[in-house]
């Protein structure tokens, strides 16, 4: 009896390969975990994967405990699906799973991805695997990890907010270029990878499950759908995006998605492109909504006239995108 | 001391005091009877014979009104501190109770919260001011973000209303709020003592604790903080008990005093009273030292 129990909460017979069905398991536990209290470091066991830690270890167990055979995978690595890093992890769990390679956003049930959440809005039932280096948004702001545990637990977030405040009056904004602090909720903060801000607003009432997870640090976290992501900033210091007048994408001619600076072949930085590839692909096709509608003026603070701009260049969120598309493929 | 003129909390008017304590005490080791035999002035030691446990201090009682100052002073090791610490929460209590008027009418012993609840506590119903200004301040934060850090916990979150609140926290103690936006670290001993200050009345509670606020600066300094203080307490009806071995600093800034030896009351009056005519041999002796 007891044996027959046991071999039937094993699951499926060990196949042979880099992640046995009882790890599996685990973490589907602690993702379960994580989406019930949103925004909530559920620890894991994290196991030993055939990449090192901090190259993405910790997403990769989360997709290969949510793939199946039938699931299209979409891995990207800064926006792109041809990155070495992408193009490797999703060959090996394709290799190892059996399940389909993928690279258009809408069509991908699960997209595991870095530094990115993709322009083409997330729709209900995919889900989003962010790979995560530092689990702790209050890791810089106190050393001991008991009293980390501590703020969390009592919502004892002031330091975090002298933190904020400290930036401000140093630099005239809140600086946090990558991974901006979030309050998830309005209960726990967390730390959304190093996602920039552009797409800090897209993790707000989004369709699609996102789950962070940190191989290193053997933590992981999630922001179930229709969940309330607020960017923490004071009331009268708007959160602000990426923006550079005047820039768009060499290819698509796109001003309203997240364009990054390459180098021409003068060896200058003075061109831009799309850091999502699949997206611009598909703009250059007439194949792509004309306006990114994640950014949206209801989700964020009205616009107003902010501090002098820093050499980055932020610009209030709810600036209207742009509709002027160059086909220039 | 406290008497049985204030009668148990069976009216539904709150007091007329902020902060309450009776039979309080703390002891290191074992909590039991048994540790306190042979402790006390009377035995010239506050180490259980018996148990070796260290009674810092035992049944210690007060009653502090609104715009009053408490003194309470002996030498090192008296038990003074433990008492102040204890009444913050720094310390649990090992015995007695400690009641605010601010929570539930001074009927809840805040000694019975959950750790979570006492340093709720701490926010808007009791500040204390420590001798050493790195033990209330974070010194790589500016004097700006060491009052920001009360404020924001309490849920301000406009930028521009934190910055208004400190400046005018700063500009009470005397802090050119041209140097909000410096580290502490940068600021002289008198000045990080001003900020501590400054930070403790952030929220207006309406208990502060101030233990040797001005032990460790120089003797003019000292005066200003004195002298600040005393305005202080005078014009905000805060409640106040102040811990020091310094009679000069009890007599300037308060009205009643306690004087402790060995972890026991020895002697309570009015502090001009005790100062002129000392009952305890042990308060003589201080006040002696002090008129050296």
């Amino acid at each position: 009896m007891t044996t027959h129990l046991t071999t039937e909460l094993a699951g499926p017979p060990p196949a042979p390969g880099i992640f046995d069905e009882l790890s599996k398991r685990e973490i589907r536990r602690a993702v379960l975990s994580g989406i019930a209290i949103p925004g909530y470091q559920v620890p894991f066991g994290s196991r030993e994967m055939p990449v090192a830690r901090g190259w993405g270890s910790g997403g990769l167990q989360v997709t290969l405990s949510l793939v199946s055979e039938k699931s299209r995978l979409k891995v990207i690595d800064q926006g792109e699906d041809a990155g070495v890093n992408a193009a490797n992890l999703r060959r090996l769990v394709v290799n190892h799973v059996g399940c389909e390679e993928e690279t258009d956003t809408r069509e991908a049930d699960i997209i595991q991805s870095r530094h990115r959440i993709p322009e083409q809005p997330l729709r209900d039932g995919q889900v989003l695997v962010l790979q995560v280096p530092g689990a702790e948004p209050l890791a810089g702001i106190v050393k001991e990890m008991d009293e980390q545990r501590r703020m969390h637990a009592e919502a004892d977030y002031a330091k975090m907010w002298v933190r904020l405040y400290e930036d401000v009056v140093h630099n005239g904004l809140v600086t946090a270029a990558a991974g901006y602090p979030v309050l998830v909720e309005g209960r726990y903060i967390m730390t959304p990878s190093p996602i920039p801000r552009w797409d800090v607003p897209k993790l707000n009432g989004s369709q699609a499950i996102t789950i962070l997870s940190a191989g290193r640090e053997k933590r992981i976290f999630a922001v179930p759908p229709h969940t309330h992501v607020v960017p923490l900033t004071f009331e009268d210091r708007p959160f602000e995006v990426e923006h550079t007048p005047g820039a768009a994408c060499r290819l698509c001619g796109s001003a309203d998605t997240y364009i990054v600076q390459e180098p021409a072949r003068d060896g200058q930085f003075s061109t831009w492109a799309c850091s999502d590839t699949d997206f611009c692909r598909r703009r250059r096709a007439g194949d792509a909504p004309a306006t990114v509608p994640h950014v949206q003026p209801t989700a964020l603070q009205a616009a107003q006239p902010s501090e002098p701009a820093p050499p980055a260049l932020v610009q209030p969120a709810a600036q209207p995108a742009r509709r002027d598309q160059e086909e220039t493929a | 001391m406290s008497t049985a003129a204030t009668a148990p909390p069976t009216t539904s008017a709150p007091p007329t005091w902020a902060l309450r304590t009776e039979g309080l005490g703390r002891i290191y080791g074992d909590p039991g009877p048994a540790s306190l035999v042979g402790t006390g002035p009377d035995f010239g030691t506050e180490i259980s014979p018996a148990t070796g446990a260290v009674v810092a201090a035992w049944d210690v009682g007060f009653e502090v009104a609104p715009g009053e100052a408490l003194g309470i002073i002996g030498e090192s090791g008296s038990g003074k501190s433990t008492v102040m610490r204890c009444i913050a929460g720094d310390e649990q209590a090992t015995a007695g109770t400690i009641a605010l008027r601010g929570v539930g009418d001074g009927t809840v012993n805040i000694r019975d919260l959950s750790p979570t609840a006492r340093r709720k506590l701490r926010l808007q119903q009791i500040s204390a001011v420590y001798q050493d200004p790195a033990a209330g301040l974070n010194l790589d934060v500016t004097a700006g973000g060491n009052i920001a850090d009360p404020l924001t916990a309490i849920g301000w979150r406009n930028y521009g209303s934190i910055r208004q609140r400190a400046a005018e926290l700063l500009q009470r103690v005397e802090v050119p709020v041209g140097r909000m936006d410096d580290a502490v670290r940068t600021f002289s001993g008198g000045m990080r003592q001003r900020v501590q200050i400054a930070k403790a009345l952030a929220n207006d509670p309406p208990v502060l604790l101030l233990d040797e606020p001005t032990t460790g600066l120089d003797a003019s300094v000292a005066a200003g903080v004195l002298d600040l203080l005393r305005h202080l307490l005078e014009e905000t009806g805060i409640a106040a008990v102040v811990v020091s071995h310094d009679f000069g600093v009890i007599d300037l800034l308060t009205r009643r005093v306690l004087v402790m030896q060995h972890g026991r009351v020895v002697e309570s009056g009015l502090t001009d009273q005790l100062l002129e005519d000392p009952q305890h041999p042990y308060s003589q002796q201080l006040v002696a030292a002090a008129r050296g």
